[in-house]
């Protein structure tokens, strides 16, 4: 019977170590949804070097000379 | 310009100060005050310059010869009630200092006041977050200056988690009410007498720019999850640059001219996953369609590698492709009858290739009142099919507080 227990709780242990790893990993930094704050800089002249913008979180339009 | 500045960062500053004695609630229950918290600071710099001999300026044969020096400060604050409701206030100033070869050739005079500018966008954001349902709503005012264009700005936004955070769906929508002062170039000035004559400014024009915003994030796996982006911008006024030339095919010289509205319609995927326990990928896709029958494809693959605890790097690759819009025409080569014209290659059949590093250090290290959080460093190059090639290299800090 404690043998049983033992498999039990080693396993309950093993899956709380799991569950942290997995939050881990999708909370860290490099897993956002979001541009990065250093491409800000990068996107500011794309704005303006080609004719597309959008859909990156940022601006889409307006608040430069760039159209 | 300065005086304005000071005007705006003084309006800034007024508005933080009334901002911070409406948070400084006084709970009578429990008689003490609650003050805003310093939360996060944020320094951004970057330093970029390109080369190309395509200026719209001089009718897409010109110098392109720019480097630009930006700067941006954010500074966050926030203050939660016992209720679980968290208010959050950030202000961010911004300052660009650039050179232009191709803006000193609006006018004749060589190194003349248009090669050089300072463009100044401070903003001030506030939202508010309900930590047990997870959902935020927020408001932004923005404004930019820089010496013929300013730009007012104001959005609303929203976010709402559900299935225990795992899918996040969020929405804004922005205004923009920008006005451009016309600095004509020469050749192209009126024959008239007034006092900005000689500068070559013909009155102002308005210009002004709506755009929305909803996007769905859903976590996949404990090792991956996306976002479905889906952006829609209208734009309506004076959006042709006024210092723009364009040569004709019979060799007369005219003024860029361009439809006084764009709708703008940018499709965007992200997929973000961890490959192995060091090498995670962040993958981004867009599809563009605009009303000027221009479409593009941007494809952004990413490789962050944890190289310690503490450092790791993030070699990226960028591909673009665009159809160019139906008004454009290189030198010497658009029809005299045709109504909307420009050589400004920005517009152009093109496409491009970005490739960088980034290098991320994790301090961690505590001090009293805040904590190191992290220093990272970005540098990339950029080349386009038509010849101009850029750089561009940009260094952030970051530090939090320790909630006292």
């Amino acid at each position: 019977m404690n043998k049983y227990i033992k498999i039990v709780v080693i396993m309950g242990m093993l899956s709380g170590c799991a569950t942290n790893k997995n939050t881990a990993y999708l909370s860290d930094s490099e897993m956002e949804l979001n541009m990065k704050r250093c491409e800000k800089m990068e996107l500011n002249f794309l704005l303006y070097r080609e004719g597309s913008a959008g859909a990156t979180g940022g601006k889409a339009g307006g608040g430069c000379g760039c159209n | 310009m300065i005086k304005f500045n000071l005007t705006a960062l003084f309006i800034f500053f007024g508005i933080i100060q009334s901002l911070g004695q409406i948070f400084k609630v006084d709970s009578t229950s429990l008689y003490q005050k609650k003050n805003l918290t310093f939360s996060e600071a944020n320094v951004l710099t970057s330093i970029y310059g390109q080369t190309g001999n395509h200026s719209g300026v001089t009718g897409g044969v010109g110098t392109e010869q720019l480097t630009d020096f930006s700067n941006t400060f954010d500074v966050k604050f926030y203050t939660q009630s016992e209720t679980g409701i968290k208010h959050n206030l950030g202000l961010e100033i911004g300052v660009d200092l650039y050179t232009s070869a191709s803006s000193d050739n609006i006018d004749t005079k060589v190194s003349s006041a248009s090669s050089q500018d300072v463009r100044f966008y401070p903003s001030l954001r506030y939202n508010r977050e309900d930590l047990k349902t997870g959902q935020t709503l927020g408001t932004h005012l923005s404004f930019s200056n820089e010496y013929d264009y300013r730009s007012f700005g104001t959005g609303v936004s929203g976010s709402w988690d559900f299935n225990k955070k795992k899918t996040s769906v969020s929405a804004r929508a922005n205004g923009y009410y920008d006005i451009y002062d016309l600095y004509i170039a020469t050749g192209l000035r009126a024959n008239t007498s007034n006092s900005n004559r000689n500068k070559g400014q013909e009155g102002s024009a308005a210009r002004q720019s709506y755009d929305g915003s909803v996007s769905l994030s859903q976590v996949l796996s404990p090792k991956w999850q996306m976002a479905l982006i889906l952006d829609a911008a209208y734009q309506t006024g004076f959006l042709s640059t006024p210092f723009h030339r364009v040569y004709r095919e019979d060799g007369s010289l005219t003024k860029e001219v361009l439809p006084t509205t764009r709708l703008k319609i940018p499709i965007g995927v992200r997929l973000n996953g961890v490959l192995t326990d060091k090498v995670m990928v962040r993958t981004f896709y867009r599809y563009f369609q605009d009303s000027w029958s221009m479409q593009s494809h941007t494809a952004h693959l990413e490789l962050p590698v944890r190289l310690s605890p503490k450092w790791s790097v993030s070699p990226y690759g960028r591909y673009y492709q665009q159809s160019g819009n139906q008004y454009f025409g290189t030198y010497e080569t658009l029809p005299v009858a045709q109504e909307f014209v420009t050589s400004d290659y920005d517009l152009s059949d093109l496409n491009s290739i970005m490739v960088g590093t980034g290098v991320k250090y994790n301090a961690y290290k505590s001090y009293r009142h805040f904590s190191l959080s992290n220093i990272e460093c970005r540098v990339g190059y950029y080349s386009r099919s038509d010849g101009l090639k850029a750089w561009i290299l940009t260094v952030g800090g970051s530090i939090s507080g320790n909630g006292k």
